[in-house]
């Protein structure tokens, strides 16, 4: 069992892990899954909020399996290698706008980080300008982190707490199995558009039961590998992003799935404007709060209440942006189409800001 | 020998790892630094960027299942 956690501590285990996800995610795709999508922490934290009639978006209302695997599958790894710990405590409604705001921008662009790598494995141009945006919205991340930010210290806490966010994807699962039929009409369950678009439940629980288990194992953050190069130019979590991308774009192209270029692209927009704005806030989010969106599920399967709150905030953020028109369309090219997203992004770039330059309670003591 | 003791139990990513390293490069050569921490994710960071800047970490787990990382520098 040490041999074996070793292994994922290390450089191999890390590229291995991102390739592995890289093709599971396409494999995903071509089962059934969004085209130009696979795997979204974003996009399907969004389906799960219309699922529960937080939105009435019709296309995109679904109970994801994925987002109960990943839970799911970090918590099976935590507690077999005895990495489950329950704490909470640091800050937490500052992690719940966090996740909000993120989720805002995210979806502002259409895509969360791993969308955004999987959509530039299938050659989807639009995701350079929001991979870019989101690199300056993390390094402005890390110039708060040098200049003392810190949202204050978690604690130990009772195992009950930690475990409430994975009861809750419980719940969710049994939802989606048993499909109860209420008078209010929930759960929703998009008949057409990519709510209604995925692979077989099981299937798709189970491969994200895999990468939950093996993301958890090697601390896989999509976000975390941008600001650890800013930071301190070390590539170990880079090396299992960059193999996600190399294994996602070798499936692409066997599975018949890359297309080229930036028009017509299924659930996507061409407003690189937006897409660079939106993952500047959702990568600054990120970066305030410790970790990218499949980061903060993973967590929430170690026990991590704090992250677990983000989480809530980002299915919160996914409500929010679809009842106030600030989520991507696929004309957003007319600025009348716009809606509130521009004006949601300096709101939430401003929140940020603020955020970064007045958290700064000293964060060590002598021991 | 200088020895300097960190807390950085309960902090998020990567504030575990930006505290030890400011601790590095504070002690002189042949100094120690103990971090206290209770993950195994902020012990395997700490660990790898003590690697990367030449220092020795060791590790020991304590009974309540957190970690003190002795760094040695040069």
């Amino acid at each position: 069992m040490e041999r074996f956690g070793k292994f994922f501590s290390s450089r191999w285990g890390m590229i291995s892990v991102g390739l592995a996800i890289g093709i599971l995610a396409s494999t995903l795709q071509k089962l059934g899954n969004p085209r130009n999508m696979g795997i979204c922490m974003a996009c399907f934290e969004r389906d799960i909020a219309g699922a529960l009639g937080f939105h009435r978006a019709a296309l995109v209302q679904y109970i994801r399996p994925e987002i109960i695997g990943f839970v799911f599958g970090a918590m099976l790894a935590a507690l077999l290698f005895r990495e489950y710990r329950a704490r909470a405590g640091s800050a937490p409604i500052i992690r719940f706008m966090l996740g909000f705001f993120a989720m805002v921008g995210a979806l502002l662009f259409l895509g969360c980080p791993w969308r955004a790598l999987l959509r530039l494995a299938g050659g989807d141009g639009n995701a350079i300008l929001a991979l870019v945006g989101m690199a300056c919205g993390v390094a402005l991340g890390v110039f708060f982190i040098k200049r003392g930010y810190n949202l204050g210290r978690s604690q130990r806490t009772s195992p009950v707490v930690g475990a409430v966010l994975p009861l809750v994807m419980l719940g969710l699962l049994l939802l989606l199995v048993i499909k109860p039929v209420l008078s209010t009409g929930a759960p929703f369950f998009s008949t057409e558009g990519p709510g209604s678009q995925h692979a077989n439940y099981l299937v798709a629980l189970g491969i994200a039961v895999v990468i939950g288990f093996v993301a958890q194992r090697t601390r896989f953050c999509t976000m975390g590998a941008m600001r650890d190069v800013i930071l301190m130019r070390d590539f170990h979590l880079m090396s299992g992003v960059v193999a996600m991308l190399a294994g996602a774009f070798i499936m692409n192209l066997i599975y018949g799935q890359a297309h080229w270029g930036f028009a017509g692209q299924p659930v996507a927009h061409t407003n690189q404007l937006l897409n660079f704005g939106g993952m500047l806030l959702a990568g600054l989010a990120f970066a305030l709060a410790g970790g990218c969106p499949g980061r903060q599920l993973f967590l929430s399967g170690e026990g991590d209440g704090d992250a677990a709150v983000f989480v809530l905030g980002m299915i919160v953020g996914a409500a929010f942006a679809h009842n106030f028109n600030t989520a991507g369309t696929p004309y957003p090219n007319n600025p009348a189409n716009w809606g509130w997203g521009p004006a949601a992004i300096l709101v939430g770039l401003a929140f940020c800001i603020v955020l970064g330059l007045t958290m700064r309670k000293p964060a060590t003591a002598s021991a | 020998m200088v020895v300097e003791h960190l807390d950085c139990r309960g902090l998020s990513c990567p504030l575990p790892v930006v505290e030890a390293r400011k601790g590095i490069n504070r002690l002189p050569e042949g100094g120690s630094l103990q971090v206290l921490l209770d993950s195994a994710t902020a012990r395997d960071n700490v660990s790898r960027m003590a690697a990367r800047e030449g220092c020795e970490a060791q590790v020991k787990e304590l009974e309540n299942g957190e970690f003190v990382l002795t760094i040695r520098k040069g």
